[in-house]
């Protein structure tokens, strides 16, 4: 019987089976396809990305804009709340994402994956690349209706791609944080739960909505705190115009802050998920 | 770059020693020790709960062992998981493709992974598509595919990266007869190209058809171990069952057999509500004879089958007691996980 004799590892493999790079970017294409095929193959799971934008721009221009910018000046109110409404949408993309992660692993192909020769970050780095996709198009769809509403960019085109991208990055960042709920909790139920009660308070308890000046002190000085207030200021800034550097630097702190911290406890649990 | 050899000493592909894995009270594993030649199959039989699976699992990376050591191919279970998953490929007992996508999809994507180019992907995919018959169903997403060609196409999915070790997890569990051939012809297919195979299974004939070797796992533990033939000696043979074209003559049959003095055919034991006389039997030899016998005397024979013992009998014979009582598994599909393998021999009409 001759010895098992198993040929050089192929390009981009190292001796050790390290993943290189350049393999390690083809195996992130290979599964963000397969996330673009199953969209596809269940295009109603883009329904919350394409109605979401729609529906909030409309339901608060209209039933909040008259309130605080007065009657027949909801248009003013557009240019307030559409920057917002970008941070929202993130964090409501982001929040869809643990459930789908928990939905994800009870599925065999995920057995198959982590028997592979593959880094096992690829799965959930490819699952965050087509989510930054859909928050791409919910946020354009909004920027569609707050035009189509009557929103006027006061700076330039750069400073509003600039928005937008701010609050990509941040989106993703909050993406790992579900993740890890995603693959912490039994089921998918359960990961919708805690997200909605994370995200009330973030969401209402934020500038997005109203100017935070009006609220009594305690509840200031939350929304003062909270990330989704600096991303709607920071955006609002960089589409009204206004101070903007102190809101971006605090956005990307937190984005860098909360990626480092729980980017890395997702894809240790991940590869530790026995399920 | 130069090319690796990994020589694991002795010929073996597989080797495990002293494997334990405990879930809470449950031993899952407790102490199981087995290699697995290079080039050879071996076959786990076991009942549910036995722990088959829960030793493939540690052996293809996805679960740590609490104690003990295994190595694949020369690569450590514990320390070069990266290596080992170059070189295996697993046919889980619950099929692992994305319902979502297609069959063609899900294949190229496993070649994309196994860093074929986007060419080599689609011909590989094409490739295994045909060779399991699956070529029509291509372009249909696997959710909407029936139990075997799933199976099928996850077979096929592990074996486009040309593994040099293969686990099948109860590849035929649930399965009808027709696609479980199938798959055992494209077990023998890739261990005639070389391939070692680990084949956990609940039947002895699939063990019989398969495996070279064959260890009995009950309750995390081996409980025998050797060649299929020495096994089934220690075992007893296989039960003959003999359908008289007369439902009259199910008695005289039965008495000229256990009169017949042939050597080693021990009493024949009638049927009734089978219309079947059944004669233990060992060798192939004493079938012959018994057909000639039946032959001479002029009865009229409807039928002749042979039957491997059952798991059950198995555990019978090497423990002196019952296979320990199956725990619930959902995928036994109305199959009983101690059944009498069916016909060896085709149905000879007289
Ligand atoms: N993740 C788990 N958690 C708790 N118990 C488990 C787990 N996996 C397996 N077991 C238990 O370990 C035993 C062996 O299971 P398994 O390896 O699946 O057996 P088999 O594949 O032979 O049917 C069973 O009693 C089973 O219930
Ligand atoms: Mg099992």
């Amino acid at each position: 019987m001759s010895a098992a004799t198993i040929s050089a590892p192929p390009a981009g493999r190292s001796a050790e089976g390290r993943i290189g790079l350049r393999a390690n970017l083809r195996h992130i294409g290979a599964l963000v396809r397969r996330n673009a095929l199953q969209i596809k193959q269940d295009p109603e799971s883009m329904f919350d990305a394409l109605l979401m934008p729609v529906i909030f721009t409309l339901l608060f221009v209209y039933v909040f804009g008259g309130a605080i910018s007065g009657k027949g000046n909801q248009h003013e109110y557009v240019n307030y709340v559409v920057p917002g409404l970008m941070a929202m949408m993130g964090m409501n993309i982001a929040q869809a994402v643990g459930s789908g992660i928990n939905d994800d692993f009870k599925k065999g192909v995920m057995d198959r994956f982590r028997t592979m020769p593959i880094a096992r970050s690829s799965v959930l780095i490819a699952k965050i690349v087509v989510e930054i996709g859909r928050m791409l198009l919910a946020t354009s769809i909004l920027l569609g209706m707050g035009f189509a509403l009557g929103l006027t960019i006061h700076t330039s085109v750069l400073h509003l791609l600039a928005a937008v991208l701010l609050a990509l990055v941040f989106g993703a960042s909050l993406m790992w944080i579900f993740i890890l709920l995603g693959l912490t909790m039994k089921t998918a139920q359960a990961v919708q739960g805690i997200g909605m009660l994370v995200l009330m308070p973030l969401q209402f308890g934020s500038s997005i909505f109203a100017p935070t000046s009006t609220m009594p002190g305690w509840l200031e000085a939350f929304t003062k705190a909270n990330p989704l207030s600096n991303l709607a200021d920071a955006s609002r800034a960089l589409i009204n115009g206004g101070a903007v550097a102190h809101s971006v630097w605090i956005t990307l702190a937190w984005t860098v802050g909360i990626t480092a911290v729980t980017a890395p406890l997702a894809v240790a649990k991940f590869r530790n998920k026995s399920a | 770059m130069t090319s690796i050899k990994q020589t694991s000493g002795g010929g073996n592909a597989v080797e495990v020693r002293g494997l334990v894995k405990h879930y809470g009270p449950t031993k899952a594993l407790d102490g199981v020790d087995l290699d697995v030649r290079q080039g050879t199959v071996l076959g786990v039989l076991g009942p549910n709960g036995a722990g088959k699976t829960t030793l493939v699992r540690v052996l293809s990376t996805l679960i740590r062992p609490d104690a003990g050591s295994a190595r694949v191919a020369g690569y450590d279970v514990l320390t070069q998981p990266r290596q080992l998953r170059r070189v295996i490929g697993l046919t889980g007992q619950y099929a692992s493709v994305d319902e979502k996508l297609s069959g063609r999809e899900n294949l190229y994507m496993i070649g994309r992974l196994l860093d074929l180019s986007r060419k080599d992907a689609k011909g590989r995919a094409d490739e295994m598509l045909e060779r399991f018959s699956l070529t029509d169903a291509a372009k249909r997403p696997a959710g909407q595919y029936s139990g075997g060609m799933r199976r099928r196409l996850d077979l096929a999915a592990s074996m486009i990266g040309r593994p040099s070790v293969l686990y099948l997890d109860e590849p035929t569990t649930g399965l009808d007869p027709r696609t479980r051939n199938e798959v055992w012809e494209e077990v023998q297919r890739m261990v005639a190209d070389g391939a070692t195979v680990l084949l956990t299974t609940q039947y002895m004939e699939e063990a019989e058809q398969l495996a070279d070797e064959l260890t009995v796992f009950d309750r995390g533990r081996v409980i025998a171990e050797g060649r299929v033939e020495e096994l089934k000696a220690k075992v007893g043979g296989r039960t003959l069952q003999i359908r008289p074209a007369a439902r009259g003559d199910l008695r005289a049959m039965a008495d000229t057999l256990s009169r017949s003095g042939l050597d080693g055919v021990g009493g024949a034991v009638v049927d009734e509500a089978e219309g079947l006389v059944n004669v233990a039997i060992i060798s192939d030899e004493q079938l012959t004879a018994i057909v000639g016998l039946l032959g001479e005397r002029s009865f009229r024979i409807a039928g002749i089958s042979t039957h491997l013992p059952s798991l059950d009998e198995v555990f019978l014979a090497i423990t002196g007691q019952k296979a320990s009582a199956p725990a619930d598994d959902d995928t036994a599909s109305g199959t009983p996980s101690g059944s009498a393998s069916d016909e060896t021999l085709e149905e000879v009409a007289a």
